[in-house]
């Protein structure tokens, strides 16, 4: 429908992009895809992101929505299909900004960290293994964060389920491993076999050799 | 929503018998003050401390909203095992306990605060492409722009020079988003001023003691004049420390320069 024109500006390769992806196809919204090159930024993506030229960017009739999981929200806020991303519960919503906010700013710090492979490495990954034991006890009686349902912290978590193992495999470190972190494993696997997801993320050995080469270049 | 309110007389009032009070001073918004006396089931306490932007976003939010609350003060070198308790993650303040429940962040906690109390002026627009500007203003506020100012402080030599450069980059894309608007939500108070609280009071103050300037009145006419007006607001005068007082706390906390 021409009212409801949507376009995503996405990177096969972020997780944010396919945190976007993920949630308008889980709402069964239809949208045109571009394929943006980082290294060449197309001068539509510059119009509608100028403060941080970055992707994703959601178009929404002519409207441009920034930073992923903005635009998560604002999906849900607009597309009230059956399959809320938040809950309903002003309480649980509360909740679920609290862990989506902290799965992304504690992950995407420590990601940072082990992929320079800064100084005091060894007290970065100590607190990502803090913090992925906190995730673990969230997951108690769950299968997904969201509950019986993928919501929007598991689509957060996007980062965790696939680029985190890639980089920390990438760098030897063991960390995600069954022994340590079985609920979050078994998230894991759960997530990453959901049909949605399975069908959206990257393949992940295309992803482990696009970020093998970044790493070496 | 029927709310009972106890009187002394032991009559119970629906909500819709109460007319709420609108009060309009020139230069100030209007709030609707909901007359509510304290509720059982209603408890608000909020974990705060003084020299706390984020905590003082809270505090403000509360404020407009007419919501009765209970003021616990936190030291930041000397939290308290009920801070520990309710936020164990981030150890921090602000935390709102509603009912008993915790809820931690204070970007969590407006858009909590706003969802549950529906009376007085709205933190959020209804709009959803609104609200999105609203939150990808204040994640600008809050991962570029403050920790720019940060840096600032904390650094000397280049990597002061790079800090405000990029400071002032981003100080420039708040004065264009202020065009037209007295404030960031438009003719009243909203999530994006609460969120640059910071920026009305800790950066002036922060720069100050840097030495550095940077926030004048000819490269920023209309930054600093919503910060004339929003911490004019009566309710942000008298929730915000004293600019004097938040100074020589600062000072006090001051690592040496390297």
């Amino acid at each position: 429908m021409g009212d409801q024109e949507v376009k995503l500006f996405g990177l096969w390769a972020s997780p944010y992009s396919k945190r976007v992806e993920i949630a308008l196809k889980i709402k069964g919204i239809k949208y045109e895809y571009f394929e943006e090159n980082l290294s060449n930024k197309s001068s539509e993506l510059l119009k509608y992101n100028p403060v941080h030229k970055k992707l994703p960017v959601l178009l929404h009739n002519g409207k441009p929505v920034c930073e992923s999981l903005v635009i998560l929200e604002y999906i849900d806020e607009t597309w009230k299909s059956e399959h809320s991303l938040l809950p309903e519960d002003p309480y649980a919503r509360a909740m679920a900004r609290f862990w989506a906010k902290c799965i992304e700013d504690k992950c995407t710090a420590a990601m940072r960290s082990i992929w320079r492979s800064s100084e005091g490495q060894d007290k970065v990954i100590e607190e990502l293994t803090v913090h992925l034991k906190t995730l673990e006890n969230e997951l108690k009686g769950k299968k997904f964060f969201g509950g019986d349902e993928i919501g929007l912290v598991d689509i957060t978590a996007n980062l965790m389920a696939l680029w985190l193992g890639v980089l920390l495999e990438l760098k030897g470190i063991e960390l995600l491993t069954k022994e340590k972190l079985p609920r979050l494993c078994e998230w894991i696997d759960d997530y990453l076999n959901h049909q949605i997801i399975k069908e959206t993320l990257p393949d992940r050995e295309n992803l482990r050799e696009y970020m093998s080469n970044l790493l070496k270049g | 929503m029927n709310l009972k309110i106890h009187s002394t007389l032991t009559t119970t009032i629906t909500a819709s018998q109460i007319t709420p009070r609108v009060r309009k001073e020139k230069g100030q918004f209007s709030v609707k003050e909901p007359i509510f006396v304290t509720m059982g089931d209603q408890e608000v306490k909020l974990f705060a401390a003084w020299s706390s932007s984020f905590s003082k976003r809270v505090e403000i939010a509360l404020k407009m909203k007419g919501i009765n609350y209970k003021y616990v003060a936190e030291s930041l070198s000397n939290k308290s095992p009920e801070l520990l308790r309710y936020n164990p993650v981030h150890k921090k303040v602000p935390v709102v306990i509603h009912n008993g429940k915790p809820i931690c962040e204070s970007l969590v906690i407006l858009e909590y605060i706003d969802e549950i109390w529906k009376s007085g002026p709205s933190i959020l627009p209804e709009d959803p492409h609104a609200r999105a500007m609203a939150r990808f203003w204040v994640s600008f506020i809050d991962e570029k722009c403050s920790p720019a100012i940060k840096r600032i402080y904390r650094s000397q030599g280049e990597e002061r020079e790079k800090a405000v450069q990029d400071a002032t980059e981003h100080l420039e894309t708040l004065e264009n988003e202020l065009r037209g608007k007295k404030f960031f939500g438009g003719d009243e108070i909203g999530l994006v001023d609460l969120s640059a609280t910071f920026i009305a009071l800790w950066l002036g103050v922060l720069l100050e003691l840097a030495g550095v300037e940077l926030l004048t009145k000819e490269k920023f006419p209309r930054l600093c004049e919503w910060i004339d007006i929003y911490l004019n607001c009566s309710i942000v005068k008298e929730t915000l420390p004293a600019r004097e007082d938040l100074l020589d706390h600062l000072r006090s906390l001051r690592r040496p320069a390297k």
